[in-house]
């Protein structure tokens, strides 16, 4: 079953192209890596996603569900972590989530519940009372990540999670996210750092605004580390 | 509760959360007309005479007429000042957590919309509760019938707010509109002249005047504080409101390219 997926998206701000033609699939509890440099078209790609803007050529479904003709069911199967942080630094992570939670219709106990449930999917329990503010980067990640799971979505898109964040608090991250794949979620993760994706993980290399090439990160990889791979590829001309 | 109440709920809730948080803006949104009210209508009083005109009944004093403009004010400011914040929730990304929630957009910028009035509507009350000490008192049952004039006065300035802030692509442009605003709207408005008191130095600043919603929405204020209705007040108040919402609307639609211009 397919988690994701994006058909022929065409985007253009004015004269400049943003995504030009952009297709690729995502099965069902994979672990999809948005591999591409700066300037890619991977923003813009999230934003058309996450509805916040349409595309008016291509088509997008999440979990079954088309978004351009039933959005608000695709966007009920979706959880999102932005690349700017979103928590409201002067409520508790707690506060946070709840809020996160109305919005997806969820309040009382059953709220209660799934905030503490997936807290605890991200080890951030002790913390749910403590305020944002008082949070280090990457504590503040993964409430992010923990508020993106409470309505559990089937699909979790990411757009570049660890800026900022140093090494230990990107390993744990990424290592967060790939086990929430294990266990069912279909996973895009947007980023322009190699070390992030694993051997076993989905990979679509974006760059100049279409796709470059997709397939399994390891096969992709070749005989060389994926790093010289992506930069042997991105830095050809498109 | 279904998905709508609760999403309202939780956005008129967050909304008061961060203005008790804030507050210096609870403050400032006090002092400002309360400046007015006893510095400068307390100068002014000489200089202008008031005759009776509706909804009065007898002579009244200038810090009488202008309570009602002082109202507006605070609902003006706390439009523009929610648009600033929509503006700041958009360039710090939180704007995106509420647009991409499973509910119609519409329903979402309302909801918005809610939260900031019933703010606006609770200082509103803080500064006629003021005023009264001051010794500026309304009929007692003004303080009741107010209440859904001021819904819908603050209403339609949100809607405004909500306009502008589609169309504010930076935090920087903010203050320049704040002035093309504000300033305009509240000068050139019945807030502290009667219009025939306009009239009488400049046809055409007292048409611009009669043109204004906040000029009706201010008269719309003033009668409801008298227990009086205004039904042209209501009507214009409300075609403005259909009118700033609609284009808000429009200016929110994710099919616009020009939201997209920043990512």
């Amino acid at each position: 079953m397919t988690g994701l997926s994006v058909k022929d998206i065409t985007y253009r701000y004015g004269a400049k192209t943003a995504l030009d033609g952009v297709s690729f699939d995502i099965p069902q509890g994979a672990f999809c890596a948005l591999l591409g440099p700066n300037g890619a078209g991977k923003s813009t790609l999230f934003s058309l996603l996450t509805r916040l803007f349409v595309a008016p050529v291509g088509q997008i479904d999440i979990a079954g569900h088309n978004l351009a003709r039933d959005p608000r069911a695709a966007l009920a199967k979706l959880g999102i972590v932005f690349q700017q942080p979103t928590l409201d630094l002067d409520l508790s992570v707690r506060q946070n989530l709840s809020y996160f939670a109305a919005l997806h219709g969820l309040s009382g106990r059953e709220a209660r519940t799934r905030i503490d449930s997936s807290l605890e999917r991200l080890d951030m329990l002790p913390r749910a009372h403590e305020k944002a503010r008082s949070l280090n980067g990457g504590h503040r990640r993964r409430a992010e990540i923990a508020r993106a799971l409470i309505h559990t979505p089937s699909v979790l898109l990411l757009d570049e999670p660890t800026v900022g964040l140093d090494a230990a608090a990107r390993a744990a991250i990424t290592g967060h996210v790939h086990r929430l794949a294990q266990d069912g979620t279909t996973i895009l993760w947007a980023t322009h750092l190699t070390d992030e994706v694993w051997p076993g993980d989905q990979l679509v290399v974006l760059h100049h605004a279409k796709v470059l090439t997709q397939g399994i990160a390891s096969q992709i990889a070749g005989d060389m580390p994926l790093r010289d791979r992506f930069l042997a590829m991105t830095a050809a001309p498109a | 509760m279904t998905p709508y109440v609760t999403s309202l709920r939780a956005i008129v809730g967050r909304e008061a959360l961060r203005f008790i948080h804030q507050r210096e803006r609870f403050i400032a949104a006090l002092v400002r007309p309360l400046v007015w009210l006893l510095v400068f209508a307390a100068g002014f009083q000489a200089a202008l005479g008031l005759s009776i005109i509706p909804p009065y009944q007898t002579y009244i004093a200038y810090e009488t007429y202008i309570v009602p403009g002082l109202c507006g004010m605070i609902m003006l400011f706390n439009g523009m000042q929610s648009s600033l914040s929509l503006v700041y929730d958009r360039e710090m990304g939180s704007m995106k957590l509420l647009l991409t929630a499973p509910l119609p957009r519409w329903w979402l910028l309302f909801c918005k919309l809610a939260g900031a009035t019933a703010i606006s509507i609770l200082q509103v009350y803080a500064f006629l509760a003021i005023a009264a000490l001051y010794g500026i008192n309304m009929p007692p049952l003004g303080y009741i019938t107010v209440l859904p004039a001021l819904a819908v006065a603050g209403l339609m300035l949100g809607a405004l707010g909500l306009l502008l802030s589609s169309f504010i692509k930076q935090l920087e442009n903010f203050a320049g509109v704040m002035n093309f605003v504000i300033f305009p709207m509240f000068f050139l408005s019945s807030a502290l002249y009667p219009l025939w008191k306009m009239a009488e130095s400049s046809k055409l600043l007292h048409d611009i005047c009669a043109l204004n919603p906040f000029t009706h929405a201010v008269e719309l204020i003033r009668f409801a504080l008298y227990v009086q209705f205004n039904a042209a007040a209501l009507g214009w108040t409300l075609l403005a409101a259909a009118v700033f919402v609609a284009a808000a609307l429009w200016g929110y639609n994710p099919s616009r390219t020009g939201m997209s211009r920043r990512g």
